[in-house]
C-alpha cells in the first residue's frame, strides 16, 4: 500500500528521538504556469527571484504587523517543539513549529534587521537561497496550519500566519502548489473545488432527493438557485460528491424541511472552501468568497448558512464582514447592501451547528436518540473551528454545540482525552492545503496523535464512530484509517447522525 | 512530461499518470494503466468504467460516489450497489483509480 512506515501506536502519546532530514523528501507536486496565472502569480522561477522574495517578505512583514511580532518575539523557549501532530509522527526536527518558523525567520533577520544585516552569524541570520526555498517549499507544506503550537507558546506565536506568508512568498517567484493553485482556478471557472458544474449538481441533489423519499417517505427538498429562499447555505463541494460527507448534507436537507426553513443551495456559489487562506493570499482569498456575497444578492436570501466545513467557518466567521459584507465592518456599496439585506436576528454567518442546535433547544426537532444505538460516538474538534472562530454566544460554544447536538442524536458518547480535544485538539493531518494523494506519507504520519487518542476510546469505550464537522477531516480519516486498523467507514459527518435521528412529519 | 507506452505509442499523462488529453483514451490504455497497478480488468471493472464515461459525457465531471453506486447497484444487482464492492474493485478509490483508468480527470478538492 505504501513505501514508508506507518507510525506506532502506543500505550501513550510519545515525544520521539529526532530523526534529522526524516521528511526532507516529501514535497507536493508543483503547480503549471497557466494554473499560477489564473491566480495572478508568475509561472515559474525567474532569475532575479531571490530579490522579488524578499521584497515579498517585506511587504508582507509592514502590512501584517501579527507576522512581524511573531518573526520578532520568539525566545527560543521550546514550549512548542513537541506540540505538532507533524513532528510527533515523523520525527523530523524541522516539524518542530519553532525550527519551522526559523525557516522564514532566518531569512527575515537577514534582510529586515539590524543585526542580521551586519552580523548574521551571530544571529542566525540566512540569505535566500535556491537550497533555502526548497526547504520552504518541502516544510511550509508539512504544516496543516491548525494552529495548535499557539496554543502552547507563552507568546501566542501562530506558526498558520508564518506558514501561510511563506506560501504567499513562494507563489510571487512563481513556485505555487498543485493541490490548492489548480483548486482555486477551478472555483473562478466552475464555482466549486470540485469543477462540479451546475448540470452535474442539480442531477445529483435530484438523486438525493429521490434516495431520501425511498428512505423515509418525505419530499425533502435540495433546491437549487432559489430566489427569495430566507437561506443560503453555502457547504463544502465534498458535501455533493464523497462519502461519508453527503450523509451530513442530507441531514442539514431534512433539518430545514423539518423546521420549516426555505433555503437554497446556489450554483455560482457551490463551495464553502476557501483555499485562498491557504496560500496566504488575501486578494484569492477575497476573490473566492466574493462569489458567496454575488449569490446572496442575486437570490435575495435573508440568511447565510455554512455547512461542516472546518477552514470555511473560518474565513467566514473572521473574514467575511470585511471581505464581503456578511457581519458588520465591509464598506464598499456592495458589502452595504447585504449588511441591510440579512436579517440581524440572525448570526451573519450562522453555522448550521449553530442552527440546529437553536432548533433543538426551542424543541423544534424530533429525534429519536435509538436510531443510532449501534453507534458509539466520539468527536473530533477540527482545528480551524476550535481555535480561529466560535459559535453560539458563549465562550467555547464552538466545543460544547457540536456536542449537545451529537449528545441530542445518539445515546453513546465518549470524548477522548483532554490533552488532544477542545483547544488542545490534534490536528486530522490533511489540512492546510495538504489533502493530496502526494502528500500521503506526511497525511498518514501527522495523523498519529489523533489516532492515538482514537484508539484508546476505541478500546476502553469500543467506540466505533468518529464524528468530525469537516470535508477536509472527513477525507483524511477514510484514507488513513485503514493505516491504524481502523474501517474506513468509522468517520462521519455530526449531520450523518441527525439524519439517522431526525423524526420526519411529526413536527408542523 | 510524463507518457505510458501503449501498443508502440507514446501517451502524455500527467505527474499523477492521469490523461493529460481525454480524447487520447482507448480501451487499451485503461488496461495499461490497470496493469501497473497490479489489476486486471474484468467485465466488472468495466461496466464501472463505461458508466464514468457515459456520465462525463453529459456532465462533464465523474458521478459523485452515491451517483456511481446507485447506477452500478441498478445494473449489477443491489448487492453491488455499495462502496465496499466498489472499493473492492478499485482498492485506492473508485473515483481516483476508476477516474484515471477511464481518462478523465483527477476529482480535486476536499475528497
Amino acid at each position: 500500500m505504501a513505501d514508508f512506515e506507518t507510525p506506532a501506536l502506543t500505550e501513550f502519546q510519545l515525544v520521539p528521538h529526532i530523526k534529522k532530514g526524516a521528511m526532507a523528501h516529501s514535497q507536493p507536486y508543483m503547480a503549471k504556469p497557466e494554473f499560477q496565472g489564473d491566480l495572478g502569480f508568475p509561472g515559474e522561477l525567474e532569475d532575479g527571484w531571490e530579490d522579488v522574495a524578499v521584497k515579498k517578505l517585506g511587504e508582507l512583514t509592514s502590512k501584517y504587523r501579527g507576522l512581524k511580532v511573531f518573526l520578532d518575539c520568539c525566545v527560543k523557549c521550546g514550549a512548542c517543539t513537541d506540540k505538532c501532530h507533524y513532528y510527533l509522527g515523523t520525527a523530523d526536527p524541522l516539524n518542530m513549529p519553532v525550527a519551522r518558523q526559523d525557516l522564514l525567520r532566518s531569512v527575515y533577520r537577514r534582510y529586515y534587521t539590524f543585526a542580521g544585516k551586519y552580523f548574521p552569524w551571530l544571529v542566525g541570520a540566512k540569505k535566500m537561497t535556491k537550497d533555502m526555498l526548497d526547504k520552504w517549499y518541502s516544510y511550509f507544506h508539512q504544516c496543516s496550519q491548525c494552529r495548535r503550537c499557539s496554543v502552547f507558546c507563552p507568546y501566542g506565536i501562530d506558526t498558520a500566519e508564518i506558514s501561510m506568508a511563506a506560501r504567499e512568498v513562494m507563489d510571487a517567484v512563481g513556485v505555487g502548489q498543485k493541490y490548492c493553485n489548480e483548486i482555486i482556478g477551478k472555483v473562478y471557472k466552475i464555482g466549486n473545488n470540485l469543477g462540479l458544474p451546475e448540470k452535474a449538481l442539480v442531477n445529483t441533489l435530484e438523486g438525493l432527493e429521490e434516495d431520501v423519499k425511498d428512505d423515509t417517505g418525505i419530499d425533502v427538498k435540495f433546491p437549487v438557485d432559489q430566489e427569495g429562499a430566507e437561506v443560503l447555505l453555502i457547504t463544502p463541494s465534498a458535501d455533493f460528491f464523497a462519502e461519508p460527507h453527503i450523509d451530513g448534507l442530507i441531514g442539514y436537507g431534512k433539518v430545514f424541511h423539518q423546521a420549516g426553513i426555505n433555503w437554497t443551495l446556489s450554483s455560482h456559489a457551490s463551495e464553502a472552501g476557501n483555499f485562498g487562506m491557504f496560500i496566504g493570499s488575501y486578494e484569492n482569498m477575497r476573490r473566492v468568497a466574493l462569489r458567496i456575497r454575488e449569490a446572496a444578492l442575486d437570490l435575495k436570501v435573508k440568511r447565510i448558512v455554512v455547512g461542516e466545513c472546518g477552514h470555511a467557518w473560518r474565513v467566514a466567521y473572521s473574514f467575511w464582514n470585511t471581505l464581503i459584507g456578511v457581519g458588520h465592518g465591509g464598506d464598499d456599496p456592495y458589502a452595504k447592501a447585504l449588511q441591510q439585506q440579512l436579517d440581524p436576528n440572525y448570526p451573519a454567518p450562522q453555522h448550521i451547528i449553530e442552527l440546529t442546535y437553536d432548533l433543538i433547544q426551542k424543541g423544534a426537532l424530533t429525534l429519536d436518540k435509538s436510531a443510532n444505538d449501534d453507534q458509539r460516538v466520539t468527536f473530533h474538534d477540527s482545528c480551524n473551528v476550535a481555535r480561529a472562530s466560535r459559535m453560539g454566544n458563549m465562550p467555547g460554544g464552538q466545543f460544547v454545540l457540536p456536542r449537545e447536538v451529537i449528545k441530542s442524536s445518539v445515546n453513546h458518547f465518549f470524548d477522548m482525552a483532554p490533552e488532544t480535544i477542545h483547544e488542545n485538539t490534534f490536528c486530522c493531518g490533511g489540512g492546510g492545503g495538504l489533502l493530496t494523494d502526494d502528500l500521503m506519507e506526511i497525511r498518514v504520519k501527522g495523523a498519529q496523535p489523533r489516532m492515538q487518542a482514537l484508539m484508546d476510546v476505541v478500546q476502553e469505550h469500543d467506540v466505533n464512530y468518529l464524528a468530525a464537522i469537516c470535508a477536509i477531516c472527513k477525507s483524511q480519516f477514510s484514507k488513513v484509517l485503514p493505516y491504524y486498523n481502523h474501517p474506513m467507514n468509522m468517520i462521519g459527518s455530526v449531520h450523518g447522525l441527525v439524519s439517522n435521528a431526525i423524526q420526519l412529519g411529526t413536527k408542523q | 512530461m510524463s507518457a505510458i507506452e501503449v501498443g508502440g505509442k507514446s501517451i502524455e499523462v500527467d505527474e499523477e499518470g492521469y490523461l493529460t488529453n481525454r480524447d487520447d483514451w482507448n480501451e487499451e490504455i485503461a488496461a495499461v494503466m490497470a496493469k501497473e497497478d497490479d489489476c486486471d480488468l474484468d467485465s466488472n471493472h468495466w461496466e464501472v468504467i463505461n458508466f464514468l464515461r457515459e456520465y462525463y459525457e453529459e456532465y462533464q465531471i465523474a458521478p459523485a460516489v452515491r451517483v456511481l453506486t446507485k447506477a452500478i447497484g441498478k445494473k449489477l444487482g443491489a448487492d453491488k450497489g455499495n462502496s465496499k464492492y466498489l472499493y473492492e474493485l478499485f482498492p485506492y478509490g473508485p473515483a481516483k483509480q476508476a477516474c484515471k483508468y477511464a481518462g478523465l480527470p483527477k476529482p480535486t478538492g476536499c475528497v
